[in-house]
């Protein structure tokens, strides 16, 4: 197998006419190419829109609470009503599969009227009152200072953690904005961090634009008492979050009195279901990739084994002078067999290197901001595994011309004059 | 060191079959140099293709060197072919792309012998054929002759029992035909088996005795001496 002379066999018939091995070759390598270009695109689009749900656990859902739509128990349909505090520790005792229950409220907009100001600067920013847990929903990169934490909580401190967008309408450039205070609706919060988004395009540019402080601090400051704007909540591991959410959502409407029918009165949504059906998106262009890449190869397979059963006619004369002189017929069966796969391996190994190399060249050139295409790489496996299935396509097609080497006689070399 | 006995060979030409070898009976010795003639189409490449196992036969029996030659397999017909037998054709069948040395050394490479070994015993060979000059030039830059004598070094590289040529001369010109039967006649000084097929009177007298084939069998064996005054169809 390893022996220099079967090599050197093999090189000699293969650069014996170097133009038509190239152009064989470039058919493999095309294949090749384009399977790995498409399925590192394929991955771009999953990656960018993957990261549009940003490091937002997959496993969470969030409901919230509308106008009934039937009456029940004595209410009259149309009724308003609120989620509370005793929710919380409710849907913990009665809902164990339940990991994180964050209760959230929400105050301002971006884009609404001008709501938090310091000094002659003032935007218009969604202020959030959390618990330190949401940040184990959505993962924010803190830029500076901290996140809130149970203490904040606890002692209802007036603290703040702002979005970069935030930092950038009411802090100068250059300005340290830790420990400074900002006014949202007359009330002054310390800052005590800063952070950037995960997620990609317009959810980012949201987060960008948030204020968090501790959710007693939220109900306490703006006379909230005790009500909840909406949970968010994730599932413990192996846990379907939809199942979950079934739970709670039946569980918010016994509490309060809403018809279990109602389908408006308690609204929520599910990321998991979300993700899920984006991901048998991309399992389907996956798949469509494969084909198309596949048939792109077999191709070019096809073409190697073409070009072999050629060659081998052209080598008529020299097959059976070697089996005139004693050629065992395996042995002119494993040269051939031999060549196409060195063929299609060096091919196929240039057509990965250049479509790696042509990925890893555009991954870098989009950088962060790819907006839907993000991190257009291939898999070193499924590389290499692609590598694997051209060595036995090329054995393959060895096969057929293989098979035709050995139907020639010697007496052909004899004679073919 | 050959037998043959009623040996038979038809060809089938589409739906009529033709009969080339009738019941051919031949004997030859260990160390004979012979030559086999007759007009041509009388079957004498069919003949030598048989005995060189390149061919199969329909009905009869080959003995080569006391071994039964018949319906062998492939593979094993192509380790006789290495072993016992050596072949020079009138076309020389040099591989185009390899140099004189490695043209000669291929019959070992069969053999499983390596390069170094093989090139080396290679080179003794084309010394005997007087071509160490030329051991490294393409079978392109050769001449007719030369060529040849390449062929005989490579049919010698594995010291076979018989040597078979089919016209190895026919495509030489007088001078260099010469030149070629000198050597087989060397070759045969020391013990080798050699049959040689030839249209030519001057190239079997050569040899020690005449084999002739006539309507698909070996005519009436005659003396060297009775050939000098016959003539070839
Ligand atoms: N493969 C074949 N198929 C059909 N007929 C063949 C085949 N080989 C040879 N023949 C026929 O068999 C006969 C004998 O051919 P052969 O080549 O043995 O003759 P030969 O004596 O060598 O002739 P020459 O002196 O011209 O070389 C010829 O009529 C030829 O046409
Ligand atoms: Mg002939």
């Amino acid at each position: 197998m390893f022996d220099r002379d079967r090599w050197n066999e093999i090189y000699i018939t293969l650069s014996r006419n170097k133009l038509r091995t190239f152009l064989t070759a470039f058919g493999v390598f095309w294949g090749l190419f384009m399977l790995i270009i498409m399925l590192g695109s394929g991955n771009g689009l999953k990656n960018g829109v993957t990261k549009g749900f940003g490091d937002f656990a997959t496993n969470s859902f969030f409901t919230w609470t509308w106008k009934t739509s039937m009456p029940y128990k004595g209410f009259p349909q149309g009724r308003n009503f609120n989620f509370n505090n005793s929710d919380i520790q409710a849907i913990k005792d009665n809902v164990p599969q339940a990991a994180v229950v964050a209760p959230r409220n929400q105050l301002g907009n971006y884009g609404g009227t001008n709501n938090v100001i310091r000094g002659l600067n003032s935007g218009a920013f969604g202020v959030y009152g959390d618990y330190p847990e949401i940040f184990t929903i959505q993962s924010y990169r803190l830029d500076e200072g901290r996140l809130l934490n149970q203490n904040d909580l606890n002692e209802k401190r007036k603290v703040a953690v702002i979005g970069q967008r935030v930092k950038e309408v009411l802090f100068d450039p250059g300005e340290d904005p830790i420990g400074e205070s900002i006014q949202v609706n007359g009330v002054y919060f310390s800052v005590i961090g800063v952070f950037k988004s995960s997620k990609s395009l317009d959810r980012g540019e949201e987060d960008a634009t948030s204020i968090f402080i501790p959710f007693s601090t939220f109900q306490n400051a703006f006379n909230y008492q005790n009500v909840v704007g909406w949970f968010a909540i994730t599932s413990k591991p192996n846990v379907s979050a939809s199942e979950v959410e079934a739970k709670v959502v039946s569980l918010l409407k016994e509490r309060h009195s809403v018809h279990p029918d109602d389908p408006q009165a308690v609204g929520h949504f599910n990321l998991e279901d979300e993700y899920n059906k984006m991901m048998g998106l991309f399992t389907g262009i996956e798949i469509l990739i494969w084909i198309v890449g596949i048939g792109t190869l077999l191709a070019g397979v096809i073409g190697v084994s073409n070009i072999m059963l050629i060659i081998i006619k052209e080598r008529t004369s020299e097959i059976g002078i070697r089996r005139a002189i004693g050629a065992p017929p395996f042995d002119i069966a494993r040269q051939i067999v031999l060549e196409s796969v060195v063929l299609t391996s060096i091919a196929g190994y240039f057509g990965l290197v250049l479509g790696v190399g042509i990925l890893e060249a555009v991954s870098s050139a989009i950088g962060e901001g790819g907006g839907f295409f993000a991190n257009p790489t291939v898999d070193l496996s499924v590389a290499l595994k692609s590598l694997l299935v051209l060595v036995f396509a090329g054995a393959f097609a060895g096969l057929i011309p293989a098979y035709r080497a050995l139907k020639i006689k010697p007496i052909e070399a004899v004679r073919t004059e | 060191m050959i037998k043959l006995n009623a040996i038979n060979k038809s060809y089938s030409i589409g739906k009529n079959s033709l009969h080339v070898l009738k019941g051919v009976n031949l004997d030859i010795k260990d160390g004979e140099f012979v030559s086999i003639m007759g007009s041509s189409g009388s079957g004498k490449s069919t003949l030598l293709n048989i005995l060189g196992i390149l061919d199969e036969y329909d009905s009869g029996e080959y003995y080569l060197g006391g071994t039964l030659i018949k319906n062998l397999n492939q593979s094993k017909a192509a380790e006789y072919r290495n072993r016992f037998i050596g072949f020079v054709f009138q076309s020389f069948n040099l591989l185009s792309f390899k140099n004189a040395v490695e043209n000669v050394a291929l019959p070992l490479y069969y053999q499983g012998i390596k390069r170094k070994e093989r090139n080396r015993i290679a080179m003794e060979y084309l010394d005997r054929v007087g071509l160490t000059d030329w051991a490294h030039h393409m079978p392109s830059e050769l001449s007719g002759g030369q060529k040849q004598r390449v062929a005989i070094a490579r049919a010698l590289i594995t010291n076979p029992k018989i040597i078979l040529a089919d016209e190895p001369t026919g495509a030489l010109d007088s001078v260099t035909s010469q030149e070629v039967m000198q050597l087989f006649k060397q070759v045969h000084a020391k013990g080798m088996t050699l049959i040689v097929v030839t249209h030519e009177n001057e190239i079997a007298n050569m040899t020690e005795r005449i084999i002739r084939i006539k309507d698909g069998v070996i005519d009436t064996p005659s003396e060297k001496t009775n050939m000098l005054t016959g003539t070839e169809a």
